[in-house]
């Protein structure tokens, strides 16, 4: 007994230092970016990696969309990239791996709402002023989407690549048989239209009461349009004022009080909004680009119709007029790059005004580049009204570090209240403060 | 077989009726869900479920080559889970043998230490682990993450410490006159083990084996940070079929059947290996 | 011989017998002795190294991490982030404030389901292990299909499940509601109260199948001969599976319930694949909350903390449960 004690007291203090040994080393992280120069002729003959996002109607279509695209990047630079498509399951998981390990892609695709907790990892590069100037000015993006890449104040640790908003999206025979002329322009309107649209079967609106991001970016909506953050100032959580009160529970009334979508609603997270909508379950829903989705589950573009999604008063302005989260999706360098100088020319050709007229063209998305806006590919009647949302009514999600914690704990809280909604139990006041202080009290106190 | 030893009595049979009948409805009820789910159009999927269903197309099954690259991630996936089940099954059938047959110090700390990894939490260890493989790669050259390689060793240890117990289980319960006699008949330990012991255990050592394949075929977190595209697993790939939009629901029924099909026929081709037993083994 | 060998005795036939017939051998003392010392390492020797690399450094690793406060802000750098002392721990064992708290229900939670799924599929195995262990026609179909759940990707049998269980168009209310009229209202599986059966139930149509395979093998392993010497002592089937059965199942059972348990315990597929990233309040399994303290909100210190603690608690309860079930076995090699 005495020898394998011994045994394993040394086995493990082998084991300790092997593990901190590869602590040390594991840490080396930043490889000298300095080495090349934007001398363009060096940059020839580079591979540089990509990592996209998944934006189109699967992994392979989207490399079948950017290939081409980077194949003309290729053929003006003499750089090679390698694209690798990521599903939004893996891709922040891979980005913490490459975070952690210090090895990574070139460049990559980030969800904008991530923006400030990767800005505070140190592992994307800062855009300041000289790194916009080399791919064309910050003038040329919109300012809305600007202000989604990272915290106030700070260089943005992204350049804005594709933008969308949320819309109220109608059936446009389901309004004319309830003899509704013209959508809601306030939530009383929405209730009051929706009302009379639940009937024998259908709903007047759907929610994705499961999805804790969806719930995230409206109860967000019905805060701001009461003047309230979830953070102050000083990025502290302020979950449970009395306005975030008052906005969680009028969106969780939807299935509660005013019984106007379906209590099945309190268990999506597939979206299956988008397929109730579709098939005529459901009469309105507030959803962010949905036209190739509406498409593909059997809907066609002239049966519905899209405006901005309700304010509390018609016509409300400033903080009371946001009807939208600033969605979108950034483009980022890693820190760790070795080929800084052939990633930054991906993202100025990434974000020229062409590659953005085609590459939104084809995701339904909007350019974040304003100069691209007015192709025509943008002025369908939806897209035109999501663009000025994004221009005059569009807010970005709190842009600081412990974003995703406000994400899990507040997204997770609704989800739950929407499951009493939906159980029969009551949501009041109390009930939804109470899920708000203790989502609060959760929080990280940086 | 053989003729059964016991006398059945009528309760014995209902019993068995009755409870065989509820088991298979149980296992069969989803898989029949995936079946009439996989052979309608993304439109009907979500609607109410009914029994039998309407409609019926074959166009999932084509479009699953399409929307994911399923072969390819097919094929990683027998590479990874069979060299991860055959490299488990061997170090295991070593190790089971140690503990079981052989009395010496440290004996109790090996088998509790191995066994007390499986309680580590794997979200814990997967970083540490991604470090350990990037800082092997960079020192020695040998490319561990993001490859096959790297996660053929990962999934072999996920299997090896229950493969240990099982078998020290399984071999426990073969009478040690049997490894006895035959070293006394001149075969070293190695002789005794793969002469009379695996035989004898060959039961086990497959039930074993089905565990530690299976392990590795549907590990999900680790595959989802320690794979790239050209070595993704299917596990980890089915779930492209869910895009930011759209879940291809028709799509993951349809290919989730065809890939367990090659599976399940590997289940029925292992099944007479099951049933040959000790019984087997000492009449020789 | 070897027939004759009572059953209960084969499993102990112990380090006696095998030094008293190795002694036998003619080969010089001394070479002998050190490989019988040296032999045993050697066959664990593959086993340790794999282990090693895989499991045991990065679990020091992990544990190391668990003092520190390794937050977001330090992922680049693991060794610059600051030493926490205990403060992880402290902050995961108030149970009186609201991070303790929640990891402290959710252990009930976790505690629960793994108690009743394993406690199922170890019955279901049991059942189905013994009732098939006589041939009889459409056994070896049978015993195929009941691997089926075992064979499918663990994610494709997930969803499916979550497609039975939605309450509008899912086949469990159809069934319940539309045909048999049991409850008044289409109830909810996916969120709320119901959200814990749910898991339960797909947890044990999952692992079932493993219990019945390794228990099938196990039977294997019985000698027919003292079925034909209890039958003809007059024995029933139903005595012969009480008196003979379950006796000779015992070590492989000892391994499988722990194996269930430790398994269930840790199951993160089921909860995620289920309800995403957010399981409901009631069905919040310790591994979904431990992923999102570390993983989702990158601040692993904590999550490490955390998860050290439930290591502490898994060696707990398999020491207590190694040393009850190896008393019972009376297996005296302490």
């Amino acid at each position: 007994m005495r020898t394998s004690s011994t045994s394993s007291r040394l086995l493990a203090a082998t084991a300790l230092v092997a593990a901190l040994g590869l602590t040390a080393t594991a840490c080396g992280g930043g490889s000298d970016s300095s080495g090349d120069k934007s001398d363009p002729a060096s940059l020839k003959g580079q591979t540089i990696t990509y990592w996209a996002s998944n934006q189109g109607t699967s992994l392979d279509n989207d490399k079948q969309v950017l290939t081409p695209e980077l194949n003309k990047f290729t053929q003006q630079t003499g750089i090679k990239v390698k694209l690798e498509v990521i599903g939004w399951a893996d891709l922040l998981n891979r980005i913490l791996a490459a975070t952690t390990s210090g090895q990574g892609p070139d460049v990559l695709n980030i969800g904008n709402t991530w923006s400030a907790s990767l800005q505070a990892t140190g592992a994307l590069m800062p855009w300041d002023a000289s790194a916009f100037t080399a791919i064309g000015g910050k003038d040329r993006f919109a300012p809305a989407a600007i202000a989604a890449a990272g915290a106030a104040g700070k260089d943005p640790a992204a350049v804005p690549l594709y933008s969308m908003a949320y819309g109220l999206y109608y059936n446009k025979k389901m309004f004319s048989d309830a003899g509704i002329a013209n959508p809601p322009k306030t939530w009383s309107e929405l209730v009051d239209d929706a009302k009379k649209l639940t009937t024998g079967g259908h709903y007047g609106l759907a929610v994705e009461g499961s999805n804790g991001s969806e719930n995230i970016h409206h109860a967000f909506v019905l805060a701001k349009q009461r003047g309230s953050d979830w953070f102050d100032a000083s990025g502290k959580a302020t979950f449970d004022t009395p306005a975030n009160v008052a906005a969680v529970k009028q969106y969780v009334d939807f299935i509660a009080a005013d019984k106007v979508a379906a209590k099945g609603d309190a268990e999506y997270s597939q979206n299956q909004t988008i397929t109730d909508f579709a098939t005529g379950k459901a009469a309105m829903m507030m959803w962010q680009s949905a036209a190739t989705s509406i498409k593909a589950h059997g809907m066609s573009p002239d049966q519905y119709g899209v405006v901005p999604v309700p304010t509390q008063t018609a016509g409300a302005t400033g903080d009371a007029g946001v009807t939208s989260m600033v969605a979108g999706i950034n483009l980022a360098v890693f820190q760790n790059t070795k080929h800084k100088a052939a990633a930054e020319a991906l993202v100025k050709f990434m974000t020229s005004t062409p590659e953005q007229k085609i590459l939104n063209g084809t995701y339904g998305s909007l350019p974040p580049v304003k100069e691209a806006q007015s192709d025509p590919a943008f002025q369908t009647p939806d897209l035109k009204v999501l663009a000025s949302v994004l221009s005059s009514s569009a807010a970005p999600l709190p842009q600081v570090p412990n974003e995703s914690q406000f994400e899990t704990l507040v997204g997770t809280a609704i989800k739950d209240l929407f499951a009493d909604a939906a159980a029969g139990k009551p949501v009041t006041d109390d009930s939804v403060k109470a899920a708000l202080t203790k989502a609060q009290q959760q929080m990280p106190a940086s | 077989m053989q003729p059964s030893p016991m006398a059945q009595p009528k309760s014995f049979l209902w019993t068995r009726r009755v409870v065989l009948t509820l088991l298979l409805l149980f296992v069969l009820t989803p898989v029949y869900v995936m079946l009439s789910s996989s052979l309608k159009n993304l439109q009907d999927v979500q609607g109410s479920f009914k029994w039998i269903p309407h409609g019926l197309t074959f166009r999932p099954y084509v479009d699953i080559w399409k929307t994911v690259p399923l072969a390819h991630y097919f094929v990683n996936s027998l590479i990874v889970s069979v060299s991860a089940t055959v490299f488990s099954v061997v170090v295991a059938i070593f190790a089971a043998y140690g503990v079981s047959r052989y009395r010496f110090a440290g004996r109790k700390v090996f088998t509790v230490t191995v066994l007390s990894t499986q309680m580590f939490p794997g979200i814990l260890f997967l970083l540490p682990l991604y470090l350990i493989f990037v800082n092997i790669g960079n020192s020695t050259g040998i490319t561990l993450n993001g490859s096959r390689l790297g996660l053929i060793i990962t999934y072999l240890t996920f299997s090896l410490p229950f493969s240990i117990w099982m078998l020290v289980g399984y071999f426990d319960s073969i009478p040690r006159d049997l490894d006895e006699a035959a070293k006394v008949d001149g075969c070293g330990p190695f002789g005794a083990l793969f002469r009379v012991v695996v035989p004898a255990a060959i039961p086990g050592i497959v039930a074993v084996s089905v565990y530690a394949f299976m392990t590795a075929w549907g590990e999900v977190l680790f595959a989802s940070v320690m794979t790239n595209s050209s070595t993704r697993t299917l596990a980890v790939g089915l779930r492209e079929y869910a895009t930011q939009n759209d879940v291809y629901w028709n799509q993951v029924m349809a290919a989730s059947l065809v890939v367990s099909v090659p599976v399940v026929a590997g289940f029925l081709l292992l099944q007479r290996y099951l049933v040959a037993g000790l019984t087997a083994g000492a009449v020789k | 011989m070897t027939a004759t060998a009572p059953p209960r005795q084969a499993p102990e036939a112990g380090p006696g017998s095998s030094k008293t017939a190795a002694g036998r051998r003619l080969r010089p003392r001394a070479i002998e002795r050190l490989r019988q010392i040296g032999l045993p390492y050697l066959l664990l020797l593959p086993a340790l190294i794999a282990e090693l690399l895989i499991h045991i450094v990065p679990m020091f690793f992990g544990i190391v991490i668990s003092f520190k406060n390794l937050t977001l802000f330090f992922i680049r750098n693991w060794s610059k982030a600051p030493w926490a002392g205990f403060d992880n721990y402290r902050a995961a064992i108030k149970i009186h404030e609201p991070i303790g708290q929640a990891l402290l229900h959710s252990f009930w939670v976790t505690l629960a389901y793994t108690v009743l799924s394993v406690a199922l599929s170890w019955l279901l195995g049991t059942a189905a292990a013994i009732l098939m262990q006589d041939s009889f026609r459409g056994r070896a179909i049978m015993r195929a299909i009941f691997l089926v759940p075992y064979a499918l990707p663990a994610y494709a049998a997930l969803i499916t499940w979550t497609f039975m269980f939605q309450q509008d168009t899912g086949l469990v209310n159809h069934v319940l509601h539309d045909q048999l009229h049991v409850t008044s209202n289409k109830p909810f599986w996916l969120i709320g109260d119901n959200s814990f059966w749910a898991m339960v139930i797909v947890s044990v149509w999952k692992s079932w199948p493993f219990a019945f395979l390794a228990l099938m093998a196990g039977l294997q392993n019985i000698p027919r001969e003292l079925y034909e010497a209890a039958a003809m002592d007059g024995a029933g089937v139903w005595q012969q599976i009480r008196k003979i059965t379950m006796p000779s199942l015992r070590p492989v059972n000892q391994v499988l319930v722990l194996v269930l348990f430790l398994w269930t315990f840790n199951d993160f597929n089921t909860p995620y694949v289920m309800f995403g990233q957010s399981a409901p309040h009631q069905a919040d399994l310790i591994s979904i909350h431990i992923y999102q303290s570390s993983f989702i909100t990158w601040n692993f210190g904590s999550g490490s903390a955390m998860s050290v603690l439930l290591l502490l608690f898994l060696l707990l309860v398999t020491a207590v449960y190694l040393l009850f079930t190896s008393r019972k076995r009376g297996d005296a090699d302490a």
